[in-house]
């Protein structure tokens, strides 16, 4: 069992039954090739780790929150140069990788917990929504900005938020690309506990506690029967992910994205037509 | 029901606390982005606690583009 591990993008500790895994990369934790890479540690790690570990919290290092989304910075230069023919085979290749992950710790048979304070937007939510619990800082904000960029969530975001919430609320968040306060986003179901400003890992340390008091086998058949993967739905998105990614919308809405000194830029400017 | 300028005054009070200005030393039309050296993260950050304060429900994409105190007052006001 490997009861800590310090990658660059993340590290983690193995502690009486439960293991923190701590995102920690500037700017905010933005999942690129090297968080990918982390994850895929821990994601392979998770076997080892089964049987003496009840429950595990996923946290963030950075003061500005858990995770801002997927790295754009590293997506817009690495599909830039490739002629359009090629640049979905690397997204699709990439989105195959991060999947395989984050349904890795999804079914991990300990209970899991997103302790969240700040922003949890894009593929930060995306990895958030994989914990069986999300405990929110109740100054957290959470968001779904894809479509801002001419893009669908594309790490399974949609298909694991229609498991615990109304489609009222997803169609919201998607169809606006706003962000919403943790409050709301507890009163929507996403949230299961909030938290005072500053103390969401104490409040997750503290049910992580309590879920280490029944039974192991009990409590891996009851998340099993409960949180299925619904792999079809997360089939068909990396389809019409990697459909919509080919478009010259995209790369000029992540280009302008990248390029920007705009104070709202964590809120991409809405996709255009290049003829707009 | 609270004015636009009790409102505003709000605001301002709220901004000089979290940000750590000298008391005062914001206006009603100071341009809160250079004024209090904020980016993106803090704003939406900013944008949380004047939900918490006023018990709204403030999107923001109604303050994309907002960059003055009084204009943002006007905004909340418009949710109170």
């Amino acid at each position: 069992m490997i009861k800590e591990f310090r990658g660059k993008a993340l590290r983690w500790e193995w502690r009486d039954g439960v293991v923190e895994l701590t995102l920690d990369r500037e700017p905010l934790n933005e999942i690129g090739s090297g968080m990918l890479a982390d994850l895929e540690q821990f994601a392979g790690a998770i076997r080892s780790l089964v049987p003496a570990t009840r429950a595990c919290i996923i946290t963030s290092a950075r003061p500005a929150g858990f995770c801002a989304g997927a790295d754009l910075k590293e997506l817009y230069h690495g599909a830039a140069p490739l002629p359009k023919s090629k640049r979905a085979s690397g997204v699709r290749a990439f989105l195959k990788r991060i999947h395989k992950v984050l349904n890795t710790i999804d079914e991990a048979p300990f209970i899991t917990f997103a302790a969240v304070h700040g922003l949890c937007m894009g593929g930060g939510l995306e990895l958030a929504l994989t914990c069986d619990q999300i405990v929110a800082d109740k100054m957290a904000r959470f968001g779904f900005p894809e479509l801002r960029l001419g893009l669908i969530p594309g790490f399974g975001g949609i298909p694991r938020l229609r498991r615990d919430v109304g489609n009222s609320f997803i169609r919201d968040l998607l169809f606006t690309g706003r962000t919403v306060k943790a409050e709301s986003a507890h009163r929507a179901g996403l949230v299961a506990h909030l938290a005072g400003e500053g103390f969401a890992l104490e409040v997750a340390r503290s049910m992580a506690q309590q879920v280490t008091k029944f039974d192991p086998e009990t409590r891996a058949a009851a998340k099993k029967f409960i949180k299925p993967i619904p792999q079809a739905e997360l089939n068909k998105e990396i389809e019409l992910f990697c459909k919509l990614f080919n478009r010259p919308v995209v790369m000029e809405s992540l280009r302008r994205f990248v390029e920007s000194d705009d104070p709202m830029k964590h809120l991409p400017l809405a996709a255009r037509q290049p003829s707009d | 029901m609270r004015t636009l300028e009790q409102t505003t005054q709000e605001i301002l009070e709220l901004a000089t606390k979290h940000f750590k200005v000298a008391p005062g030393s914001l206006k009603a039309e100071d341009d809160f982005y250079k004024k209090l050296g904020i980016d993106s993260l803090q704003t939406l950050d900013m944008l949380s606690r004047l939900e918490d304060h006023f018990h709204i429900e403030l999107p923001d994409y109604e303050v994309q583009g907002v960059s003055d105190f009084k204009t943002l007052a006007e905004r909340v006001q418009a949710r109170l």
